[in-house]
């Protein structure tokens, strides 16, 4: 690799680990301390090895800065605060290794507990997802903004808000206990499952950064399956279902970034490791009684691996859409039940319930009447495409639902 | 839900057949963000308990109808209500009815 794209790629890969392990340090109150001690690090990183060549190991390399730059602010912090006796500094000097530790299994857990710490109900969703962009994926700034369609200031006071709040919640990185574990784990997951959708049905243009999204989720995810802790039926089958919508990533956007509608796919670029792979997880899923949305979800997906339009397959994911809205209503689970209901009832059935879902302020569902009305009535199905395009946001989404005007 | 003959015994491809009607009925209403929860009664196990404290197995036969399960809605109306019971596949039994109740409430909602 290449100097100048070995520092933004281990800054994607080590900038979280040393964040997490000098936060859980420090304490979540000095997570702005931690950022700076890993930037700077970094920052010495471009200026030095320009001249003086890449280290042989370019990570160790980075732990020992970042260390060094920890123990000097410690020892500042020990200085400036508690006037400590010159005895105390000597000992501090000689625990100092084993204290800020860079092993494996403490970057892990440190990354781990970070994730608890930053998924909390009480700072918002999208907050919530930046910052775990930014601390726990190594997001800059700028990257998140792009994700978000929105720019760098916007991003920044987000992010910092959110960090006020959980200092003032007095937030701690650590594991939850287990009598709360599965509480804060669906915060977690919830969070992951927004961080995945993001990627997989962002309005960003970048299709580079929508699969990081949807990649870094599914990093997270795994982390989480790996640890026997958090290696929950529910997180399985949310892993499960990640890896069944990544294995149509690339056959639904073309080279122009344009949405290929599910139909139109070419299933020779379906992913047929990451079907498998799900399937296993979905399997892993089926230990022990919890039947959380992410399994009904994580089936449907399954279904959505079989190209045939088969009767049983529309038939199951009916049936499991009824299940999914009668343990969470959604307008999108809605939807798309009465699509697949169109599948096995047929058009006039699905039009009849179609119109009681009242979505009027969601282009999807305009765009779903005008499906249904397809081949029936051309006139209606325009009038209800017009009205989805009116009220899209992004382009791709306009642009798709063009060509189903242009197709009636 | 209120069937007239609870005796009656269906083939396991009836029952699949009701069984997935009723899903696509609930699963309708709870599209429209209006299922709040449904309970199904089973006939196995089913008891009597008369006057006296006397338990007999049952209902079968000595009682006209039997209540096959209820559903709870969230509706504008008791009319609305009336509307979705009007697709709940039990009503293609002859005889068998369905009834629309408010749920009481201290506060009066619905």
């Amino acid at each position: 690799m290449k100097q100048q794209e070995l520092i933004p790629h281990l800054f994607r890969t080590e900038y979280r680990k040393i964040v997490s392990v000098l936060c859980k340090r420090f304490g979540f109150e000095q997570i702005e301390t931690a950022e700076d001690i890993a930037a700077d690090t970094f920052l010495a990183a471009s200026q030095t090895w320009p001249y003086s060549g890449v280290p042989q190991n370019p990570v160790a390399w980075l732990y020992f800065v970042a260390k060094n730059k920890a123990k000097n602010h410690l020892q500042r912090h020990l200085v400036f605060e508690s006037k400590v006796s010159d005895e105390l500094k000597r000992s501090f000097d000689e625990t100092f290794e084993t204290e800020i530790d860079l092993s494996p299994q403490n970057i892990n857990d440190s990354q781990l507990q970070m994730m608890f710490a930053i998924c909390q109900p009480s700072i918002p969703v999208e907050a919530q997802i930046g910052l775990s962009l930014r601390i726990l994926c190594g997001f800059g700034i700028e990257e998140i903004a792009d994700a978000f369609l929105s720019n760098k200031e916007a991003i920044n006071k987000r992010l910092f808000r959110a960090k006020e709040k959980l200092r003032e919640e007095n937030v701690k990185i650590d594991f939850p206990g287990a009598a709360e574990i599965d509480e804060r784990l669906a915060t977690v997951l919830t969070t992951l499952y927004l961080l995945f959708n993001e990627g997989y049905y962002s309005s960003s243009q970048d299709t580079i950064i929508r699969k990081d999204l949807c990649y870094e989720a599914m990093r997270l995810c795994t982390m989480l399956v790996e640890n026997k802790l958090t290696s929950k039926p529910e997180v399985n089958a949310l892993l499960a279902l990640m890896c069944f919508h990544a294995s149509r990533f690339d056959a639904r956007i073309d080279q122009n970034g344009e949405l290929v509608l599910y139909d139109d796919q070419d299933t020779n670029l379906w992913d047929p490791e990451l079907i498998s792979k799900g399937a296993y997880f979905l399997n892993c899923a089926t230990t022990g009684n919890t039947l959380s949305k992410y399994h009904i979800q994580a089936a449907i997906a399954y279904w959505g691996t079989q190209k045939a339009n088969t009767h049983e397959k529309w038939e199951s994911i009916l049936q499991l859409y009824n299940q999914l809205l009668q343990t969470e209503y959604s307008p999108v689970a809605a939807l798309n039940r009465t699509y697949s209901l169109s599948k096995t009832a047929g058009k006039e059935t699905a039009i009849i319930e179609a119109e009681k879902l009242k979505l009027t302020n969601n282009h999807f569902y305009y765009a779903l009447l005008g499906d249904l009305y397809a081949g029936i009535d051309n006139d209606i199905a325009r009038q209800h495409f017009q009205n989805a395009l009116a009220l899209s946001r992004t382009q791709t989404d306009k642009q798709a639902i063009q060509k189903k005007i242009d197709n009636l | 839900m209120r069937h007239e003959d609870g005796s009656k015994i269906a083939s396991p491809e009836q029952m699949q057949e009701w069984m997935k009607q009723t899903m696509d009925w609930i699963g309708g209403i709870a599209a429209q963000n209006k299922f709040v929860g449904g309970t199904g009664l089973l006939f196995a196990d089913a008891k009597v308990v008369h006057h006296n404290k006397m338990v007999t197995d049952g209902p079968f036969g000595e009682i006209k109808e039997t209540i096959g399960g209820f559903i709870t809605v969230r509706a504008e109306s008791a009319e609305e209500a009336a509307e979705f019971a009007k697709g709940c596949p039990v009503l293609q039994g002859e005889g068998n009815t369905m009834e629309v109740r408010r749920i009481h409430k201290n506060e009066g909602g619905h």
